[in-house]
C-alpha cells in the first residue's frame, strides 16, 4: 500500500502520470491490441480521416494510461474497481499526455475502503481530451 | 406543417435492443500477453512487477501475475467458435442513414466496471448487447449515440468486467 485511505481527503490530486506520445507508443500498442488502423499509423490516413496533423493516438491507449496512472498510485495490493472516460479531443503526434485525477468522495463500503474521483488526460496545452471518473479501492 | 423527423435507428437495431449475442472465447491467457501489453502501455519506462514477475507476485495478495485492469485477452484470437471475430451486435442491428449515405463513426468513449482480475491460464468469454441510444442535432449534422453493454466472464463464471461503450455516428 502506497497510501493511507485516513489522510486522503476529497479535494486532494492523485500524482500525476505522463507519457510522450508518437508512434513508437502508438505502434507498440497497436502490437499488442491488434489495432492496426492506418489514420494512428500513416499521416496521410490521418489526413484522409480528417486530422490536418496526420496520424493520431489511440484512445484505448489513453484509457490504458489512467488505469496505470491510477495502479501507480494505489499500488498492488489496490484493486481499480471502475474507470470511465469520453474521448473528447485528438492525441496528436509528441503530445506529452498528463493522467490527472481528484478525489471526489471516500467512504467505507461494505468494510472496503473506496476512493472515487474526477479524472482527465490533459495535453500539453492543458486541454483536457478525456474527462472521465474511476473508483478504486485501497 | 410537420417537419419529417429524420433518424438512423434501423428495424435491426430495434430488433436486437437488450439481447444478449452469441458469445465467444479468447485463448488461454499467457504471461507473455501479459508482459507485453503492460510494456508496451507504460513504454518506454518499465511496468510494475505485478505484471511480469512470478516470485515477485506470489508476495502479493495475488499469489500469481495478474493482468492490467485493460488488458484485452481477444486481441490475435482466431474464430474459436464465435462466427465472427467481431463481439458487438450484428451488421444490420448498426445505425443506418435513411438515404444509405456512408456514417462516419467515432468512439465516444466507455465505462468499465471490473470484476476479478486477470490471471495467466484464464479463459475468458465475452457476450455483447446493443442497450439503447439517443438521436440529437449535434455540430456534424444529425448524430445517434449508440450505447453497447459487453460483458466478459472467466472459465470460472466470475465477472471479469463489463463494459458500457458509446459510439458516435454522423
Amino acid at each position: 500500500m502506497n497510501i493511507s485511505f485516513e489522510d486522503l481527503k476529497v479535494g486532494d490530486a492523485m500524482p500525476s502520470w505522463s507519457r510522450k506520445t508518437s508512434f513508437a507508443e502508438w505502434n507498440r500498442y497497436a502490437a499488442v491490441n491488434e489495432e492496426f488502423v492506418p489514420f494512428h499509423m500513416d499521416d496521410e490516413a490521418g489526413r484522409r480521416a480528417g486530422n490536418e496533423e496526420g496520424a493520431f493516438g489511440m484512445g484505448n491507449l489513453r484509457y490504458a494510461y489512467i488505469v496505470n496512472a491510477l495502479h501507480d498510485w494505489i499500488g498492488d495490493e489496490g484493486v481499480v474497481r471502475e474507470v470511465g472516460c469520453q474521448y473528447r479531443a485528438i492525441n496528436q503526434k509528441d503530445d506529452v499526455l498528463t493522467v490527472v485525477g481528484e478525489i471526489t468522495k471516500k467512504e467505507i463500503e461494505n468494510g472496503h475502503r473506496v476512493v472515487h474521483l474526477k479524472v482527465n488526460v490533459v495535453n500539453e496545452s492543458n486541454l483536457g481530451t478525456c474527462p472521465g471518473h474511476a473508483v478504486v479501492e485501497l | 406543417m410537420t417537419e419529417r423527423q429524420i433518424t438512423y435507428v434501423t428495424e435491426g437495431m430495434l430488433e436486437a435492443q437488450r439481447k444478449w449475442g452469441p458469445s465467444r472465447t479468447s485463448y488461454p491467457i499467457t504471461t507473455t500477453d501479459i508482459r507485453r501489453w503492460a510494456m508496451a502501455t507504460y513504454y518506454p519506462e518499465r511496468p510494475p512487477p505485478i505484471y511480469w514477475d512470478d516470485e515477485y507476485a506470489a508476495t502479493t495478495r495475488w499469489k500469481t501475475i495478474i493482468a492490467p485492469p485493460d488488458f484485452n485477452p481477444f486481441a490475435w484470437t482466431l474464430s474459436t467458435g464465435a462466427p465472427t471475430k467481431r463481439s458487438g451486435p450484428s451488421l444490420n442491428a448498426q445505425p443506418r442513414h435513411p438515404e444509405g449515405k456512408p456514417l462516419t463513426g467515432l468512439n465516444g468513449g466507455q465505462t468499465d466496471t471490473y470484476g476479478v482480475p486477470m490471471r495467466p491460464g484464464d479463459v475468458v468469454s465475452t457476450r455483447s448487447r446493443l442497450l439503447d441510444w439517443t438521436e440529437r442535432e449535434g455540430r456534424f449534422g444529425h448524430t445517434i449515440y449508440v450505447r453497447t453493454e459487453i460483458e466478459w466472464k472467466n472459465q470460472n463464471d466470475e465477472l471479469v468486467r463489463t463494459r458500457i461503450s458509446t459510439s458516435i455516428r454522423y
